[in-house]
């Protein structure tokens, strides 16, 4: 039985991944020619065997846990005491967490605004040029690397070496600082501008997204639109000003509240690069770490239901947003 | 619209307008003028130079990085990889050491990422093919609100879920093995890909599966010949923004597997990597392209669908 369960050589964890395929695949396959092969089968009986297996496993992973995370909210440390409201009390008073909490707030601000900006702007530039979809591509590469990926090139761009002797800077960030004459800076350590450096890495990742998304909307605006203006002696930055952003508003509101989204839920990039020390962390963190390393299951429980909270609002927006704008389509 | 579940027209990194333009003489003349003008706007030497100079910011990191994990170690310790003109040297030990040095062993979590992967990203799709199935084309009641209620899943942070799904994995005895790692990602994926796979099947025409089950077709056959040719773009699409969730997740894996090397993944090793021996930067720069490598040729190879897939799960988290 254990064979079924763990494994540890190559072969074996390569036959354990290939039966679990298999098991799965099957099981689906089996179910569709079972009830197939049942002819006249009343629909209750063709829902079930369907949506069973799926209905199963969301209530099971989703459903149960996440109210079971807010029932353990409201207990202590250990789960065993009922205390109310106190873990809340103290995530939103407690001087830690309210730098947790600003933080967090930073980011969830200037992560969408800078990045959209800066995809915003590089799709309008690059539109219609010869080297667009090279272009392109160079700014989407990032989207591709993980987070932790991420946070060790840029955790070099920002390496320190101390300013002394035969010493060489080997991150680029320190060494344009030593070209242009001025000391060296510990770019990750120095509050609070450590987090802004942090919040740099988020952005170089999701600018393009950003981009794909606005640069698709910016295409889809009708030539007669940008004919018209043109003749009206627009250019520049009166035709990106009055033409290109009203025509894209929606794709625009979509990028930042989904940017925002991702944002509020990083964790890798903290935990990466400075471990939350330093006054760096978030919630999406300070959770992992409550779990985890402080085993305070109660606080850990309601700072996810916190992350939970802060999600809705953005979701509710971003889904009336999507709906307003198809139904202009 | 081929994929409803984008937040916007299905994209490409390609331009694709460049390839019609030639049958239709008005269009362009149109698509000509509209050159005209963004070379008119590009003309203005400063306009380039934001686009070159965030170009540039955006793909130095990952070069610097990269050139760096192939200079030699002591090199790495005494000089910036920018100096490499003056200092010429350039060796695959870095990548040795990381994949097969005894410390290191990046190859046994490279196996384990294969591993994790692959089922993480198939199981989910034949799940919730069968539900997309029935919520699209299967008359039954409250058939409308059971899909909200799935696709209202998907904005579940996973954290909310982490602790008592670990809990209950520990209590079935399977904890720590990949099993956990398997059923977790297939739960946190079923929501978004249940509302990207329904939404295709509800694009196919009716009259499609109404003339298929005329002629008498069940089921499978229906299944089997009707929507799965047309469904191949969506599953792509959902299978490369899987894979890519899979591969570069830190949180799940670094929840259910530990750090042990029997089921951890790459990015647990490589941020642990990060951690303790944060100044080996031979070691950390090929770690992290060990690491990139697989989602890079991905990406390079399959860029299509690759952004359809990323702008439909962008929400999912």
């Amino acid at each position: 039985m254990d064979w079924f369960i763990h494994a540890e050589t190559v072969g074996h964890k390569f036959a354990l991944m290939f039966f679990a395929i298999l098991l799965f695949v099957g099981v689906m396959g089996a179910i569709l020619f079972g009830i197939d092969k049942l002819k006249r089968a009343p629909t209750w009986v063709v829902v079930a065997a369907f949506l069973g297996p799926t209905l199963l496993f969301v209530v099971f992973g989703l459903v149960y846990p996440g109210l079971n995370t807010i029932k353990a909210s409201l207990f202590d440390a250990k789960g065993n005491e009922y205390v109310g409201l106190d873990n809340y009390v103290t995530a939103f008073t407690q001087d830690q967490f309210q730098t947790v909490l600003r933080n967090t707030m930073l980011w969830v601000i200037l992560v969408p605004l800078i990045a959209t900006l800066i995809g915003l702007v590089y799709a309008v530039l690059v539109d219609r040029t010869r080297y667009e979809s090279l272009a392109k591509t160079l700014i989407f590469l990032p989207m591709a690397i993980s987070l932790v990926g991420a946070s060790i090139i840029w955790k070099f761009v920002y390496e320190y070496r101390p300013d002394q002797g035969n010493i060489q800077q080997i991150g680029l960030a320190n060494q344009i600082l030593v070209w242009l004459g001025l000391d060296p800076y510990q770019f990750l350590l120095n509050q609070p501008w450590n987090t802004f450096f942090l919040i740099a890495v988020m952005i170089w990742i999701q600018a393009g997204f950003a981009m794909t998304v606005l640069s698709a909307a910016i295409k889809a605006i009708p030539d007669d639109i940008v004919e018209a203006a043109r003749l009206d002696g627009l250019h520049g930055v009166g035709m990106f000003r009055f033409i290109t952003v009203p025509s894209i508003r929606p794709a625009l509101v979509v990028v930042l509240t989904t940017i925002a989204m991702g944002t509020l839920k990083v964790f890798d990039i903290v935990r990466t690069m400075t471990g939350g020390n330093f006054n760096t962390s978030v919630v999406a963190y300070e959770f992992y770490t409550q779990s985890f390393r402080a085993q305070n299951a109660g606080l850990g429980a309601a700072l996810a239901v916190i992350l939970f909270v802060l999600v809705i609002p953005i979701i509710v927006y971003n889904v009336r947003q999507l709906r307003l704008s198809e139904e202009i389509r | 619209m081929t994929n409803a579940s984008a937040p916007l027209p299905p994209t490409s990194l390609l331009d694709e307008d460049e390839g019609d333009t030639t049958r239709k003489p008005s269009r362009l003349a149109r698509v000509d003028a509209r050159a005209a003008v963004a070379r008119s706007k590009l003309s203005s030497p400063w306009t380039s130079l934001v686009a070159i100079l965030i170009a540039i910011a955006w793909t130095i990191p990952t070069f610097g990085l990269l050139v760096t994990s192939f200079r030699p170690r002591s090199e790495i310790r005494t000089s910036g990889w920018w100096t490499l003109p003056w200092n010429p040297g350039l060796t695959l030990d870095n990548y040795q050491e990381a994949l097969f040095g005894s410390s290191t062993s990046l190859i046994t979590y490279f196996v384990n990422s294969v591993v994790i992967t692959l089922p993480a990203v198939i199981i989910p799709i034949s799940l919730a093919l069968l539900a997309a199935y029935a919520l699209a084309w299967v008359d039954f009641k409250g058939r409308a609100i059971l899909f909200v209620a799935i696709f209202a899943l998907q904005v579940v942070p996973i954290q909310v879920t982490l602790i008592p799904l670990l809990s209950q994995y520990v209590s079935w005895g399977i904890a720590g093995s990949f099993w956990v790692i398997w059923l977790s990602h297939s739960i946190f994926a079923l929501p978004l890909a249940i509302y990207i796979l329904h939404n295709f099947m509800k694009d196919i025409p009716p009259s499609l599966v109404e003339a298929a089950r005329m002629d008498g077709a069940g089921h499978v056959k229906i299944f089997f010949q009707v929507l799965m040719p047309l469904l191949t773009p969506a599953i792509a699409s959902f299978a490369i923004f899987q894979f890519l969730w899979v591969w570069n997740d830190l949180l799940v894996a670094l929840t259910f597997a530990g750090g042990t090397t029997d089921v951890a993944p790459l990015t647990v090793r490589v941020a642990e990597l990060s951690g303790t021996r944060g100044s080996q930067w031979q070691l950390l720069s090929a770690g992290a392209f060990i690491a990139l490598v697989v989602p890079l040729i991905v990406f390079l190879g399959l860029q299509r669908y690759f952004v359809r897939g990323l702008m439909a799960g962008s929400v999912k988290g």
